[in-house]
């Protein structure tokens, strides 16, 4: 992995080393070539690692109090609220840590596609970490069900009766999954097992996810390959250390902001009542980080087809790679591609906001329309547009730019010439 | 700093696509604002206010609602009505509890202790359900969490009361209420002018005892909620020095190379 050869100064260090090179690897670590020119959107990877252990943290001291019991969880949860030392704290931080994990998810996703990072030879990196993206939607949904509030029962009984849509053994799949003939206390132990066991899954395929980094290295802003290590590069240590614990304390200062100040916001207020197998809520919407999917399947007027497409949105994330046929990553040189991937944008946005929405009249309109863009970038747009496109001169190196005369990509990007160009 | 307006951007759009829901779920009216003491950065319950609210609870609510998950020692916690812990004891002592097995294997009754859940008014939710036509009086130990308008939707509910509009037709133990979901309500007005006598001379006015009464539940919801605010300004101070200090380091530590941080 490193490009040169590392000896342990100690003899102790040495013999050790010689035996498992941890020393070799820490040493691989910290001088790690990294793009000098990498922005903040690049400092989201830590956060995401930060945010996956505070979770675990959190979590195991939350599974110390919690019950998972259908009489007893709701109580449980409660018990933590009050009578935990700072359980309250824990809690709060493990339930608004979700949805910071996501949103960190979710910038890093965008950054990923607005730069062309998961393109060859990242590829890998890219479907490792569409694996850990659908892991966590998983762990959070039973997560969520694990307080066995309203939300908590009706979202889980909405989800697991998708799989009901499977022809000829959709009916037994539904109750192997419940343990049961519906959601009940079976389902609350499984989920509660599940839910403790995922993360550590999703730890694995972290540390392959940065493996897999580590072999191509961090693709920039650019996007073009460079030298490693050259002077295009900087030592992982110290310099996209410090850059990436300031970066975590502006995103840990939003974060406080939730916890202390507005712990529930991001939650539903019908999740306090204790769940009730004969009361249906009057809305049932899922948490904030899903209702673009939930939006995608409820726009299909068939069932089966409905999760299907809602698959389907996940499937065409992972074989991405395949789908962009544009040689060029950075979005920074694709001037028509830049507007689709607004558009992309503002249409996932959209579908959030729908997918909150009861779906009737205009909003299961506007829901269709964006499922079927949704796709449409993907499928069409991208194959196209990568064969189609004329990209705009790409720079030589980081240094030595073409564009501008400047190392520095925004006054490349605000050049005047550069914006004639497109 | 370009980043961080584009964070903000995406902040604000995020948190304007959550409360967006959060509107969505009601077609009731917009429910009253009350200046609470209780929010904002350095909110704190009045602690007057939530004995007086304690009050309203016990003499009027709790004959059918509720509040399984407070013990009578909450009463004398800090961030809490802080009654003395005689007058909690007092107050424990008032209610019957039934303990036991005793060594010859039988039930007995015998006063609260402080380490007592509150004692409920029905033995079970059917025989809450009889003897309140039909309809659950809720526990009301995270009512103000469990309803999107929080206390000022509880609030409105207990000062919602009204005539009918024309034209429309309640049944039999069904009521008007301007704030309530659906506009009907199967608890009747509780308050009343001087329904409770406080001890402290305020005057017992219903919009009085509705806030009063708002205000103790936000702290049963909430138990912890000025430690919370408390600990949650000192966290911020500390995260935003260590933020400056962190910034003008790798500052330093960037100013070895050419390129901007």
């Amino acid at each position: 992995m490193s490009d040169h050869e590392y000896t342990p100064k100690s003899k102790v260090g040495k013999w050790f080393n010689d035996r498992l090179p941890l020393l070799t690897l820490a040493n691989h670590l910290t001088d790690y070539p990294t793009p000098k020119n990498l922005n903040y959107w690049w400092t989201f990877g830590g956060i995401l690692t930060f945010c996956l252990i505070t979770q675990i943290i959190t979590g195991i001291v939350l599974g110390m109090h919690y019950v998972a019991h259908a009489d007893l969880a709701f109580q449980s949860v409660e018990h933590i609220m009050r009578d935990v030392n700072y359980g309250w704290l824990i809690r709060y931080v493990h339930a608004n840590g979700a949805s910071m994990f996501f949103l960190a998810v979710y910038i890093h996703i965008f950054r990923s596609l607005y730069y062309g990072s998961y393109k060859s030879p990242r590829e890998v990196i890219w479907i490792i970490g569409m694996l850990i993206y659908f892991l966590m939607m998983a762990t959070a949904f039973m997560g969520y069900v694990l307080p066995w509030g309203q939300m908590s029962f009706w979202g889980a009984t909405v989800i697991t009766n998708l799989f009901s849509a499977i022809p000829l053994v959709g009916e037994s799949i539904t109750n192997w999954l419940w343990g049961g003939y519906s959601v009940d206390n079976p389902t609350l132990t499984r989920f509660f097992s599940l839910h403790y066991l995922f993360p550590f899954l999703i730890l694995g395929l972290v540390v392959l996810h940065i493996w897999a980094l580590h072999v191509p290295g961090n693709n920039n802003p650019i996007g073009i390959d460079i030298k490693k290590p050259s002077k295009d590069t900087v030592p992982f240590h110290p310099y996209i250390v410090i850059k990436d614990a300031f970066a975590l304390l502006i995103f840990l200062l939003i974060f406080a902001f939730f916890v202390f100040f507005s712990p529930n916001i991001l939650g539903h207020a019908d999740n306090y009542i204790e769940a009730n197998p004969l009361v249906t809520p009057a809305h049932i919407v899922p948490e904030w980080y899903l209702l673009p999917f939930y939006a995608i399947l409820r726009s299909v007027p068939d069932k089966l087809l409905g999760v299907i497409a809602m698959f389907a949105a996940i499937f065409v994330l992972v074989i991405l790679p395949w789908l962009d046929t544009s040689k060029v990553r950075s979005t920074v040189f694709r001037p028509i591609y830049k507007q689709f991937y607004w558009f992309l944008v503002a249409d996932v946005l959209i579908l959030g906001y729908v997918g909150a929405m009861p779906a009737e009249g205009l909003y299961l309109l506007i829901a269709r329309v964006a499922t079927a863009y949704y796709f449409a970038h993907f499928l069409i747009i991208l194959p196209f547009l990568g064969m189609k496109e004329k990209t705009t001169p790409l720079p030589l190196s980081i240094t030595e730019p073409v564009l501008g005369g400047s190392a520095d990509m925004v006054m490349a990007r605000n050049n005047s010439d550069f914006k004639e160009k497109l | 700093m370009k980043i961080f307006l584009k964070l903000t951007f995406l902040f604000v759009v995020i948190s304007s696509l959550v409360l967006s829901r959060a509107n969505a779920a009601g077609e009731q009216q917009e429910p009253l604002k009350v200046d609470w003491s209780f929010k904002s950065f350095f909110g704190k319950f009045d602690r007057a206010s939530l004995q007086r609210g304690y009050q309203v609870y016990t003499e009027v609510c709790a004959s059918c609602h509720s509040l399984k998950h407070l013990s009578y020692r909450n009463l004398a916690e800090k961030g809490g009505p802080e009654f003395t812990e005689l007058e909690a004891k007092a107050i424990a002592s008032n209610f019957e509890v039934t303990d036991g097995p005793n060594s010859d294997g039988e039930m007995f009754e015998r006063p609260a202790k402080l380490s007592d859940k509150f004692v409920m008014p029905y033995a079970n939710v059917q025989e809450a359900i009889a003897a309140n036509g039909g309809a659950y009086p809720p526990d009301m130990s995270v009512l103000v969490k469990a309803r999107s308008g929080g206390a000022n939707y509880i609030y409105s509910v207990l000062m919602g009361y009204d005539e009918p509009p024309e034209g429309m037709e309640l049944d039999d133990g069904v009521y008007y209420n301007k704030y309530m979901y659906g506009n009907k309500i199967k608890m009747s007005s509780p308050l009343d002018d001087d329904i409770v006598e406080y001890s402290d001379g305020t005057k017992a006015t219903v919009d009085q005892m509705a806030k009063d009464v708002t205000t103790f539940l936000q702290w049963t919801a909430e138990p912890h909620l000025e430690t919370r605010h408390k600990l949650g300004f000192r966290v911020i101070i500390y995260l935003s020095v260590l933020t400056v200090l962190v910034y003008f380091s790798m500052k330093k530590i960037w100013s070895r190379i050419e390129t901007k941080v």
